[in-house]
């Protein structure tokens, strides 16, 4: 079984006896194993957020189950423990800091687990120095700038100790600077303190990042694999009107006109490395026909 | 421009002040500001101010904050200061008509601007050398007793706690949703007072409904962080008092004392 089990699940945000409802999620099954990391992704409104906060039990399905290592979300004797372990990121870095100091924010999440003092202090210390923002411990948090502030949060969630961290859409109040910044981190937690990540994202080339990738669709799996897997299938992406990475979508056309082009490139590294030689060839080509 | 305005105005500091237990200052500023009003002669007030004066240079935060603060209020000061020209009898130094200045009148308005003075200090010297968070959780502690009757302490600490955090935030939206209906036209320099006040919607619906977004978002990063109110709750920062306490402690009663005895042994000003 794997760390984060959904099982067919159903969601509407309607009542249960509206005469129309609106399903956002219509039966969900996916597992997120330990240490994986995972990039969501959809359109708004194919129910990728929605699935997310099902992860924490913020929300129950209203059919199916969620499994947290083993610990039924339904359950609610198991509720804090399975907040504990599986942390959520929200999307706006301002409205989810509590106190007007970044340490004492850290802090938070501990002092309602009920932590000694001194264990609390290492946990705040140990996790901003693991977002790098232990210089910024005194600082208010309204004076950081936005990745900073998603940082924070993200340390917040730390000191918690989870086995997994859920972000819904970090990155999209964030300038490039702070996004590199969050993902960055984010990386380096799943490296090194074999932290499960969950990256919500709308931002193809976050996705191309992580181990495996699923899109969503009208509250379904569209598909899921390996970023090559899902980039590679270009024509169902267009079709649900969702973009690819540029580069995929560069070899896809020039494969379209007839170029011949080894693999599917996710990165703009990778798309120099193939379309190289077939500059090269091209060059040469037009060399001799000069003469 | 709108966020220069600081709320609690905290100073940041190393002082004998700064580090006294936040809980140990909110009472003996309590104490103090009752013993302004006990004190009914100028040698008891004259006592209090000196303490004033000692803990304002103890403080260590410069002068000119605390006259800042003075000019704030100096409306309040002369405008009570004059009412009481007129109170109080003694000889009379001016008359014009059925107005007149009696000395008693005099001694009245400095006694009543000292008073006023010193109360506007010992708050600030609160204020200044106190972060809002030791405040709040000074207050959180202070006001625990009141638990038996019921009282939610720890919920009011949570939502002062709250609302400092979120007083930058708001100003700094305020400033964007000013500046986005200005774009658009609106005009908020002008005109009368209903005018002005009328041209004040517009900033205040848009700011509204944001907060209670934020309110709702706010909810639910703390449920997702397992907040579940004050029960089995623990705290990062343990406050401790300390020797430098017990000083602060003998020093203010020492004081209280000497006004007592001023009251007994001098004649009251006011009557």
């Amino acid at each position: 079984m794997d760390y984060i089990n959904a099982e067919n699940i159903t969601f509407s945000y309607d009542e249960p006896e509206a005469a129309e409802r609106h399903e956002v999620l219509r039966g969900v099954s996916l597992g997120i194993r330990k240490g994986e990391f995972v990039a969501l992704l959809g359109h708004n409104g194919s129910g990728k957020s929605t699935i997310a906060k099902t992860f924490n039990a913020m929300l129950l399905p209203s059919g199916g189950k969620v499994y947290v290592d083993k610990m039924d979300t339904q359950d609610e004797s198991v509720l804090y423990e399975i907040r504990r372990r599986v942390g959520l990121v929200l999307q706006n870095p301002d409205n989810q800091l509590v106190a007007s100091v970044v340490e004492e924010d850290v802090a938070f999440g501990p002092e309602n687990l009920g932590v000694p003092p001194e264990e609390i202090r290492r946990r705040v210390d140990e996790a901003l120095k693991a977002v790098e923002m232990y210089d910024f411990r005194l600082n208010a948090p309204y004076k950081l700038s936005g990745g900073q502030k998603q940082r924070i949060a993200i340390a917040g969630i730390i000191a918690m100790q989870p086995d997994c961290i859920v972000l819904d859409e970090p990155t999209a109040m964030l300038d490039p600077r702070g996004r590199t910044e969050v993902l960055d981190t984010l990386h380096k937690l799943n490296k090194e303190k074999g932290i499960t990540i969950v990256l919500i994202t709308h931002y193809m080339d976050e996705a191309v990042q992580a181990g495996r990738v699923i899109v969503m669709d009208s509250g379904r799996i569209l598909t899921e694999g390996t970023p090559e897997e899902v980039f590679s299938q270009v024509e169902l992406l267009k079709k649900h009107h969702l973009d690819v990475p540029q580069a995929t979508e560069l070899a896809y056309r020039l494969k379209a006109s007839g170029f011949d082009l080894p693999g599917c490139p996710l990165t703009i590294e990778e798309c120099v490395a193939a379309l190289e030689p077939l500059l090269k060839k091209a060059t040469v080509g037009e060399a001799y026909g000069d003469h | 421009m709108i966020r220069d305005i600081t709320l609690g105005q905290y100073i940041p500091g190393k002082s004998f002040i700064h580090r006294l237990a936040p809980r140990v200052k909110i009472i003996l500023t309590f104490v103090y500001i009752v013993f302004i009003f006990v004190a009914s002669n100028f040698e008891g007030l004259l006592t209090m101010s000196v303490l004033i004066l000692g803990i304002l240079l103890l403080s260590g935060v410069p002068l000119s904050q605390y006259f800042k603060s003075l000019k704030a209020i100096l409306f309040v000061v002369i405008f009570t200061s004059v009412l009481n020209l007129f109170y109080g009898g003694g000889n009379v130094l001016w008359s014009w008509g059925f107005i007149q200045i009696t000395s008693g009148g005099v001694a009245n308005a400095v006694f009543v601007t000292i008073r006023i003075i010193s109360l506007i200090l010992f708050s600030s010297v609160l204020t200044f050398t106190t972060s809002p968070t030791e405040l709040t959780d000074a207050l959180e502690r202070i006001m625990k007793p009141l638990k038996l009757l019921h009282v939610k302490v720890h919920e009011i600490a949570m939502m002062m706690t709250i609302a400092l955090r979120f007083v930058p935030t708001l100003l700094e939206e305020t400033d964007k949703i000013m500046s986005a209906q200005k774009a658009r036209g609106a005009d908020m320099e002008s005109g009368g007072l209903m005018q002005r006040i009328r041209a004040l919607i517009p900033i205040l619906i848009p700011l509204f409904v944001s907060s209670f977004r934020r309110a709702y978002d706010l909810a639910m990063a703390m449920e997702c962080r397992c907040y579940h109110g004050g029960e089995g709750r623990t705290k990062m920062k343990v406050l401790h008092a300390t020797s430098l306490d017990a000083v602060a402690v003998v020093v203010s009663l020492v004081v209280c004392a000497a006004v007592v005895a001023c009251n007994l042994y001098f004649p009251a000003v006011l009557h």
